[in-house]
C-alpha cells in the first residue's frame, strides 16, 4: 500500500495549484456552462425587453402593467423561481435560462424605457420636421440616444445573471455553482474558493467587455466630454 | 395542471404546517433571519453613509462597493463562510452573507440621498449658526429620508429573497421546504414551497408599497431611487 500523497489536495487547503492542474477539464466545462447560461438568458431577455420597452413608451397605458409585471417577477426569490418553473421545464438547463430571463427582463425594460423617455422632445420634433417616419425615428434617433441607459441596464443584468446562475446548482445546471455545491457537501475548500473566484472574474470581465462595447457604440458621449 | 393540484394538496395538508420542519416554523425562521439581518445592516451602513454624505466624501467608494457586491454570488459567499470557522456557529454564515448583501443598497441610497440635499439649504443652515451635528440631524437627514427609506425597502425585499438561498447551504427558512422537496424528489413539495416563498416575498414588497403610500409626505420615496 502506498502512502497517500502529501499535497495541498490531501491537506484540503484553500488555495491549491494541484487542484487547478488535475481538474482543469472539470473547471473548464463548468466555466463554459456558466458562460452559455448567462449569455443565452441575457440575450433572450434583451430580445424580449426592447419591444416591451418600445410598446410601453408608445402607449402610456401599457407602461404601468409592463413595469408592474416585471417588478413582481423580480421580487420572486431565485430558488423559488427555478422551482416554480420545474413542472414546465423539468430538470434541464432551459429551466435555469427561463428563470434568468425573467430576472434580467426587469432591469432591461426599466433602463431601456428610462433611456427612451430621456430623449429630448426637441430632438424628436426636429427629426419629425426632417420628414422621419415613426419607425425611422425610433431606429435612427431614439434608440441610439437611449443606448447609454440601456447599456447600463444590460451591464447590471449581466453581472446579476452571472451570480444568479450559481443557484441553478439546485437542478444541476449551475455552471460554477455546481462545483460550489459539490464542494460544500464534501468540504472541498480549494474547489469552493476556485469556483467562487472564477464567478467574480467572469462577472467583472463581462462588465468590462460591455463597457468597451458601450464606448464603441456611443462615440458621441466621449466627444462631448473632451 | 396535475402538479399544481398535488402542490395544493401538499399545502392544505395540516401535517405540513406544524412541527420543526413545518411551514409555520420555517416562516418564523425566515422572518427572524430577515429582520435581524436588516437591523444589523442598517446599524452598519446608515451611520457610515450619513457621516460620509455629510462630509461629502467617499461617494465613489460607496457606489463601487455596491457594484462589486452585485458580482459576488451570495451562494458562493455562504458556502465559503460555511467552510471557515464561522461555519460552526449555527446561523452565523447566513447572517454574515446576508448582511454583506444588504449593506450596499443601504449605503448607496443613504449616501446619494444625503448628497442630493440642496446645497443652498445646507448653506442657509450653516448661516444660521448650526453646528455640523445639528445640520446632519435637523436638515440633511430629514430631507434625505425618502431615499434612505427606499434603500431600506430595497434591502428588505432583497433579504427576503436571498434568505431563501441559505437553505441550499443547510440554513433554515422557507427555502428549506424547496430543498427538502428536491432531496425527496417530490415535485409537488418543491412547487408548494416555491409558491409559499414567492407569496411571502410579494407580501413583504406589497407591505412596503402600502407603507410608502400611507407615510407622511416627508418620508415618501418612489422617484429618485438608486439601487
Amino acid at each position: 500500500m502506498t502512502a497517500p500523497p502529501d499535497d495541498c489536495l490531501a491537506r484540503n487547503e484553500w488555495i491549491c495549484g494541484e487542484y487547478l492542474s488535475t481538474r482543469r477539464q472539470i473547471i473548464l466545462d463548468a466555466v463554459v456552462q456558466h458562460l452559455e447560461l448567462t449569455a443565452l438568458s441575457v440575450l433572450i431577455a434583451l430580445v424580449l425587453a426592447v419591444p416591451l420597452a418600445v410598446i410601453a413608451r408608445r402607449w402610456g397605458l401599457a407602461a404601468g402593467p409592463v413595469l408592474a409585471l416585471t417588478t413582481v417577477l423580480y421580487t420572486i426569490p431565485s430558488l423559488a423561481m427555478f422551482s416554480l418553473l420545474l413542472p414546465v421545464y423539468g430538470l434541464s438547463s432551459t429551466l435555469v435560462v427561463a428563470g434568468l430571463v425573467l430576472y434580467s427582463l426587469t432591469l432591461l425594460v426599466r433602463n431601456i424605457l428610462a433611456g427612451l423617455r430621456g430623449v429630448p422632445e426637441d430632438t424628436r420634433q426636429a427629426a419629425r420636421g426632417m420628414g422621419y417616419g415613426p419607425i425611422r425615428l425610433l431606429l435612427t434617433v431614439e434608440m441610439p440616444l437611449a443606448l447609454p441607459a440601456a447599456m447600463a441596464g444590460l451591464r447590471i443584468a449581466t453581472v446579476s445573471a452571472v451570480s444568479l446562475v450559481t443557484v441553478g446548482a439546485i437542478v444541476g445546471f449551475g455552471g460554477l455553482g455546481n462545483l460550489i455545491y459539490a464542494g460544500m457537501n464534501t468540504y472541498f475548500k480549494a474547489q469552493v474558493l476556485t469556483a467562487s473566484v472564477l464567478c467574480v472574474v467572469i462577472a467583472v470581465a463581462a462588465d468590462l467587455l460591455l463597457l468597451g462595447v458601450q464606448r464603441i457604440l456611443t462615440p458621441w458621449t466621449r466627444a462631448v466630454r473632451s | 395542471m396535475n402538479t399544481l393540484g398535488e402542490a395544493w394538496q401538499w399545502l392544505t395538508d395540516a401535517a405540513h404546517w406544524s412541527g420543526d420542519d413545518g411551514i409555520w416554523h420555517r416562516l418564523t425562521q425566515h422572518l427572524v433571519l430577515t429582520v435581524v439581518c436588516l437591523l444589523i445592516s442598517c446599524l452598519i451602513a446608515l451611520p457610515v453613509a450619513l457621516v460620509l454624505g455629510h462630509l461629502g466624501k467617499g461617494g465613489a467608494l460607496a457606489v463601487n462597493i455596491s457594484n462589486i457586491g452585485r458580482a459576488v454570488p451570495t451562494f458562493a459567499v455562504l458556502v465559503l463562510l460555511l467552510l471557515t470557522p464561522i461555519g460552526r456557529w449555527g446561523e452565523g454564515p447566513t447572517v454574515v452573507a446576508l448582511v454583506l448583501f444588504a449593506v450596499p443598497p443601504l449605503l448607496t441610497n443613504a449616501y446619494v440621498g444625503m448628497r442630493g440635499v440642496d446645497r443652498s439649504i445646507v448653506q442657509a443652515a450653516r448661516g444660521m449658526g448650526m453646528t455640523g451635528r445639528q445640520m446632519l440631524w435637523r436638515v440633511e437627514l430629514p430631507l434625505a429620508m425618502p431615499l434612505v427609506l427606499s434603500g431600506v425597502r430595497i434591502a428588505a425585499v432583497q433579504l427576503v429573497a436571498t434568505a431563501t438561498i441559505a437553505a441550499l447551504a443547510g440554513g433554515g427558512g422557507l427555502g428549506r421546504i424547496i430543498t427538502a422537496g428536491f432531496n425527496l424528489a417530490s415535485t409537488p413539495q418543491v412547487v408548494a414551497g416555491a409558491v409559499l416563498v414567492a407569496a411571502f416575498a410579494l407580501l413583504v414588497e406589497a407591505l412596503f408599497e402600502i407603507g410608502e403610500r400611507l407615510a407622511p409626505a416627508w418620508a415618501r420615496g418612489g422617484k429618485g431611487r438608486a439601487g
